[in-house]
């Protein structure tokens, strides 16, 4: 079958699936909805459509980002736009079955927002709402759109076709298209990717590989699952076409066995290019010959660093080693390699498909296109977003993100993982690309975004991250497998309250010592997080040593919990909760927390009732609190 | 090298016999070809067979692809994902990424580890629950994550991530 034949059936097959009579269901069932509870939904939709004798296709499609929201489901009815809604349970959908599907109404109480042509008296247009509108989809645009099962739906959206235009360039024009885009490395460090192929195409040599790194190890991460579990070709389509244009005929993907549902995802798309000759020898009739392998990695942050990940497919330790020479001189089995991460290959096969100029048109002028971010942590919407480069962290976290839960004030933004740095509120109105991230100490990385609030303690989040640099690091050079076992170890101290004057100098000044000791960069990067930190909450860092206060009450060896006498209603139910049985109490009497035996496991402050909130922790200053207990009203 | 002999009930292999290892292996080297490249996927198949990589097994697989033992016991102590004693039949993963550790991911681990009465790493002595934490599962935005038998369970609290095991019993 030739691809205009394979083209015109997919089209056939779209259309009659959007002229059926029936209606038709999208549900979300990547990794997220999964976790979500996709799984429940999924049975009461078949469950409530047979009982009110519907017939529907259901389709199940990747993640659109709204996680929060998840599970979600998109549901169509002929003639309609869809509606999306959010937050389901088996008995909602049962509503939803019932007043939409059988009946007329479309519950603008429960949907989120619609999708496609017309209107629905009551319910927004989903990509009007405030977080998608900022959002531009270039890497995420098939993903919750498409069957990521079904190569057919990704070739009716353009799929293939930047290949299709790049068999008919020469492959130095194609490498001219790359480098006109502006596209630069989305793994984290942000190298243009078209100087990169460059590179790989000029060495000398026959054979050479390709490598697709989906170790997407940064903690707090999850971008490229998403692209893998929603949208597979993108990724291959991508790199179909790097192999193209640098002269490679082998490539592999290297993913984290972490990942199970991307992994499938792949399999199935790798055979699906198979029988539709798009992968194999002589692809269309081209003369062009790639194949494609699966990698699984074991579980070691490190080989997301290139040359321990190539380390890692030759079935060695995946340790790093010093470059020159570059993976594009001398990589895989000391051949040239050119890898690039998920997001960038999806990245190319959408430049294809439409143009560089087109994907130069969004960013900023160092910074062109878009970025992927998973926004976690403290903040409202949580999910996976796409925005254009250079786009204020406000706009994310505010606009995007709907500000910070419960009414907490903002404190930092952590981006780019184990790598990166924290962004105080100052940094809230600067462009987020390269360049200004850069200059604030942090990166882009790979796309993680987590939001911390007054609770979060930023000594303690230092303290995090090295203790897991400090777990991964290789062991191969000295001042990164010592060193940041050092410098956690002052961070456990200062911590734990037996913080010394001087410790900051010395955290800074072994800090510096690892980034200029270090071959690769998870030891070169690794000081990051705490000397942002240091550079930005000092204080914090300060009140732990001097003070032995830790300002966000979270450090549990510096905060006692104790029960505040005039809220204490008696009612008993922390004394219940406690399992240390450190609180004393009786019917109608004031609580006591007797601090000796008290864990701070934090149970009773989850426990008392929100109406009276009677237990408060406190930090650095004495207890006030009755020894034993009094009854309530205070008269003895 | 401390390697624990196959423990009787260790999950699949029932009478952790060396024969009993022996066919399997014989069983899993089949679909390899003995090259240096094939020792992580080896090793991944033998972790997932016997729900960690016996002794026995590394000496078979370092014979199959011409190396010293001394190299796969090296890449066996390097990934995170060999295990060199028998795990649990029940696998309970708490995720300690960013994004869970801000949203209360500690509370919970703590909590499982008092109540199954292992640290992080341990197994049960009836072999029931092994417990591990994991760097990231990805599935940040459903903070905090526990992963049960790789079923994800999100949004969660230390009250519902006991259950899950309570579940079990």
């Amino acid at each position: 079958m030739s691809f205009e034949e394979i083209k015109r059936e997919a089209a056939s097959q779209w259309q009659a699936m959007h002229n059926s009579s029936r209606p038709r269901i999208l549900i979300g069932t990547a990794t997220c909805g999964m976790a979500a509870g996709a799984e429940d939904i999924l049975q009461a939709l078949g469950k409530e459509l047979e009982k009110n004798n519907i017939k529907a296709d259901i389709m199940q499609v990747g993640c659109i980002g709204l996680c929060y929201a998840e599970p979600l489901i998109e549901v169509t009815k002929p003639g309609k736009p869809s509606v999306f809604y959010g937050n389901l349970t088996p008995e909602l959908v049962a509503e939803i079955v019932r007043d939409w599907l059988v009946g007329d109404n479309p519950r603008p109480d429960l949907a989120m927002g619609t999708r496609g042509e017309g209107t629905l008296e009551g319910i927004p247009k989903l990509f009007e709402l405030p977080v998608l509108k900022p959002q531009i989809r270039i890497v995420l645009r098939n993903c919750g759109n498409i069957d990521p099962a079904n190569i057919h739906q990704y070739i009716v959206n353009g799929g293939y076709e930047g290949f299709i235009k790049a068999l008919k360039m020469k492959p130095q024009e194609v490498i001219d298209e790359m480098k006109k885009s502006g596209l630069r490395g989305r793994g984290g460090a942000g190298f243009p990717t078209g100087t990169k192929w460059q590179f790989c195409h000029d060495a000398p040599g026959t054979i050479k590989y390709i490598v697709c790194n989906a170790d997407e190890g940064d903690p707090g991460a999850f971008m490229d699952r998403a692209v893998m579990e929603g949208d597979p070709h993108a990724v291959l389509e991508g790199m179909l076409i790097g192999a193209y244009a640098i002269g490679a005929s082998e490539g592999y993907v290297y993913i984290r066995a972490e990942y199970p549902l991307a992994i499938k995802r792949l399999i199935v798309a790798l055979k699906q290019m198979e029988e539709y000759g798009l992968l194999g020898d002589n692809i269309l009739g081209s003369g062009f010959n790639f194949h494609i392998k699966i990698k699984e990695g074991a579980g070691a942050f490190v080989c997301g660093e290139e040359t321990a990940l190539m380390a890692s497919i030759e079935g060695n330790r995946g340790m790093p080693r010093s470059r020159p020479p570059f993976p594009a001189q001398s990589g895989l089995w000391g051949k040239p390699t050119n890898i690039n991460n998920v997001e960038t290959w999806a990245n190319v096969s959408a430049i294809l498909q439409k143009s560089a100029s087109w994907f130069a048109s969004y960013g900023t002028e160092k910074s062109k296109g878009t970025k992927t971010f998973s926004l976690v942590g403290k903040v409202v919407r949580t999910g996976l977003i796409e925005v254009p480069m250079g786009i204020s962290l406000r706009e994310i976290i505010y606009g995007i993100g709907g500000g910070i839960p419960g009414g907490k004030k903002y404190k930092a933004t952590q981006t780019g993982g184990p790598s990166g740095g924290c962004l105080p509120t100052s940094f809230l109105d600067s462009p987020v690309d390269y360049e200004s991230l850069a200059a604030a100490g942090s990166i882009v990385g790979s796309g993680g975004m987590v939001v911390m609030d007054e609770t979060t303690c930023m000594v303690d989040v230092a303290r995090y991250f090295l203790n897991f640099t400090q777990s991964e690091s290789c062991g191969k050079c000295v001042m990164c497998r010592l060193g940041t076992k050092q410098m956690l170890d002052i961070l456990e101290e200062i911590t734990h309250g037996k913080g010394r004057p001087g410790d900051i100098e010395l955290l800074l000044e072994v800090g510096d010592a690892i980034k200029n000791g270090s071959l690769c960069a998870l030891g070169g990067t690794a000081p990051n997080p705490v000397l942002t930190t240091i550079r930005y909450f000092r204080d914090e860092y300060e009140a732990h040593i001097n003070e032995k206060r830790c300002p966000a009450l979270a450090c549990r060896a510096l905060v006692s919990y104790y029960i505040i006498s005039e809220k204490c209603q008696g009612c008993g139910i922390c004394a219940k909760a406690c399992a240390s049985e450190a609180i004393k109490g009786g019917k109608r009497m004031v609580h006591v927390i007797d601090q000796s035996k008290c864990i701070k496991c934090g149970t009773c402050f989850d426990v008392c009732p929100a109406k009276f909130s009677a237990v408060a922790i406190s930090s650095g200053v004495p207890v006030k609190a009755p020894a034993e207990p009094v009854p309530v009203g205070g008269k003895a | 090298m401390k390697v624990a002999p196959a423990i009787e009930g260790a999950r699949t292999v029932t009478a952790g016999h060396d024969k009993a290892i022996e066919i399997q292996m014989t069983e899993i080297l089949a679909h390899f070809k003995g090259e240096k490249g094939e020792l992580i996927p080896i090793l991944q198949q033998v972790q997932q067979r016997f729900g960690y990589v016996p002794e026995q097994a590394m000496k078979r697989i370092a014979e199959f692809v011409h190396v010293p033992a001394s190299t796969v016991f090296g890449i066996g102590t390097f990934y995170a994902q060999f295990k060199l004693v028998p795990t649990g039949r029940n696998i309970v993963k708490i995720c300690r990424g960013t994004g869970c550790y801000v949203r209360g991911a500690p509370r919970i681990i703590s909590e499982m580890e008092n109540k199954l009465g292992i640290k992080d790493g341990g197994t049960t002595p009836d072999l029931e629950y092994t417990l591990e934490t994991v760097a990231c599962f990805g599935s940040c935005a459903l903070a905090p994550v526990v992963v049960v038998n790789d079923k994800v369970h999100g949004r969660m609290t230390p009250d519902a991530a006991k259950k899950l095991i309570e579940k079990k019993n």
